[in-house]
């Protein structure tokens, strides 16, 4: 089967798919960073089909990321080959990756592979991974990991997944893929709307909301057994989930005392806390990622703004202040910065703002941004946009330089949640 | 939690029944036993009398037919000009105690997906308040938000938004 990423066309061999994609999303690269590193990624020796389709979801991912620039390798190097660093310094590369798959017992084979510094001249380590044929994409994505870790400092997000919805001719899907964008799979079809996916910090569970019964209740689905249970359906509806970074708990809205407002709640829907009062609106809540505070939206003030309150409950304090309209607010993994949505002159527009500083960026050039997500490493942002009347999903980097647009072909794509490291 | 799901399930699947204006029992064919057509004669279906159906009739006909009250931009103040129907359904409520209704607020598309949930939901409040006002009871009316997810028109114009700032009144059966 043959997928391509249309601009950068990159042809992946998937070899092996244990399952159809129903909706395919592609992710097109629309900006870039500053400097990116250049890079080689040889194909591996041994096993051609394998070896090939691995070296491709390497290429490919470092290239997405808007921080690497691939240097034609154009040969095969296994990882104790020894290397001509002057050949390949120049040719303009600052790094090389090189390796070989072996057939191994039971039909599995064994992959390895080592990242040099061409300009120091030395080896920065590598791994060997035994692996089925099927899980070729898998392994491509954990080197690929390793390389932007060793060369950028921090942990790579190849391995991660992203949940979203799709719509299409009056079905919802919630959907899981990998951060490709490949290997989609559907947890949820309803022919309701399904908004606000929230991954548990383990990424095993998805806390969501449904209006399968002609009104909005708090589901929480176990991923690998697509069991699931009602977390949240009192009187009114019942809304916006978060999760507490300890997993067990969640933050969600709840009407049944009068207007929207923020209460916490056990995984399994028991204990049932308030955890504010205001006469307006109170939503879209958030933990920090220390677990101390709630970020939530209110219009407590005349206008909706983020603010926060302890975790536990307390007195809110308001964090925006500049124009009429700002929503969504959601932390950054390390707690230093908030993404959020503020209205500028009737655009909806993806914003940064750094707590210590106050400081704010517009990071897009949108008018409909919606929904954002931090990917656990904390260098890109997953939004929902819209691009001629259709819903895509879109990334930018919190620099605001890399850009990347993620589009289904048969539908409308929301509702993006960026899910948390894999524990491997 | 599942358990009541399944009700409230059931509960719609039977009320669904209910509106379709067929009988009430159509299950297997049975054969026709009784006496041959005669020119002339015309047979009709006997039902007994039953109150909540003929309240599940009177609601799709008249002024009671009118469901919808429309809301300004970033509002959910009810316009005098709904006030007569809201009156109508409080009314109708009050007469028939074993009612009840499901009011949808509704927003247009613009803005986030939960605020505009928390603001479709002030909407269905503030018509839920009016309809207990004048004599609805709080029991028999249930708030619910769909939010921007359930447009009636999908173009992006205020012709089209005007028309999902919206309450729907749902009667039983109806939801």
């Amino acid at each position: 089967m043959m997928t391509v990423f249309s601009r950068v066309l990159f042809a992946l061999v998937v070899f092996a798919l244990s399952f159809a994609a129903r909706a395919q999303l592609t992710i097109e690269i629309t900006g870039a960073g500053a400097n990116r590193i250049p890079i080689a990624i040889t194909d591996f020796v041994g096993e051609p089909g394998v070896s090939r389709a691995v070296a491709m979801v390497v290429r490919a991912d470092l290239e997405r990321s808007g921080l690497f620039k691939l240097v034609e390798a154009g040969t095969s190097l296994g990882e104790n080959a020894a290397v001509n660093f002057a050949d390949w310094k120049s040719r303009g590369a600052d790094a090389l990756v090189v390796g070989s798959v072996a057939p191994a017992s039971n039909g599995r084979f064994e992959v390895r592979f080592r990242l040099h510094d061409v300009q120091k001249q030395v080896s920065l380590g590598g791994l060997a991974y035994v692996m089925t044929a099927q899980q070729g994409r898998a392994t491509g994505h954990r080197i690929a990991d390793f390389v932007y870790e060793k060369l950028l400092g921090e942990p790579g997000i190849f391995s991660t997944r992203i949940a979203y919805v799709v719509k299409s001719a009056g079905r919802f899907e919630l959907q899981i893929a990998d951060a490709d964008g490949m290997n989609a799979q559907t947890a949820l079809a309803s022919r309701e709307p399904i908004i606000s996916p929230a991954w548990s910090p383990d990424g095993t569970r998805l806390a969501y909301v449904s209006f399968e019964s002609k009104k909005p209740v708090v589901y929480v689905h176990s991923l690998a057994t697509g069991r699931r249970h009602v977390a949240a359906n009192f009187k009114g509806s019942n809304s916006a989930p978060a999760w507490a970074p300890d997993g067990n708990k969640l933050a969600v809205v709840l009407t049944k005392d009068g207007a929207s407002q923020l209460y916490s709640l056990n995984a399994d829907g028991s204990g049932v806390v308030r955890l504010a009062s205001s006469a307006g609106i109170d939503t879209e809540p958030f933990f920090s990622p220390d677990g101390k505070f709630i970020y939530f939206t209110s219009d407590r003030g005349g206008s909706p703004q983020a603010y926060r309150i302890e975790a536990g409950g307390g007195t809110a304090q308001r964090i925006t202040f500049e124009g009429s309209y700002n929503v969504t607010p959601r932390l950054s993994p390390d707690g230093k910065s908030m993404a959020y949505v503020s209205r500028n002159g009737g655009r909806f527009q993806l914003t940064l703002m750094d707590l210590a500083t106050r400081q704010t960026q517009i990071l897009t050039d949108s008018d409909k941004d919606e929904s954002p997500s931090f990917a656990p490493n904390g260098r890109m942002i997953l939004y929902a946009s819209e691009i001629g009347g259709r819903g895509v999903l879109a990334a930018v980097s919190s620099d605001g330089r890399v850009k990347q647009k993620l589009s289904v072909q048969a539908g409308d794509v929301r509702e993006p949640a960026w899910g948390p490291f894999l524990k491997h | 939690m599942r358990k009541e799901l399944m009700i409230i399930l059931g509960a719609a699947l039977i009320a669904g029944c209910g509106t379709t204006g067929e009988p009430e029992q159509s299950g297997a064919p049975v054969e026709d036993r009784g006496a041959k057509r005669i020119e002339g004669t015309e047979v009709k279906p006997v039902t007994a009398v039953d109150p909540m159906g003929a309240a599940l009739a009177a609601v799709k006909q008249g002024v009671l037919a009118k469901r919808s009250v429309f809301f300004d931009y970033d509002s959910y103040v009810i316009k005098d000009e709904f006030k007569a129907l809201v009156e109508a359904h409080a009314r109708f409520l009050r007469d028939n105690p074993k009612m009840k209704m499901l009011i949808q607020g509704n927003t247009d598309e613009r803005g986030s997906r939960e605020y505009n949930l928390a603001l479709g939901q002030k909407r269905a409040e503030a018509l839920k308040k009016m309809l207990t006002l004048l004599g609805a009871r709080e029991d028999q009316v249930e708030a619910v938000s769909l939010g921007e997810e359930k447009p009636r028109c999908s173009e992006a114009n205020e012709g089209c938004w005007s028309q999902n700032r919206r309450d729907d009144m749902l009667y039983t059966g109806e939801f």
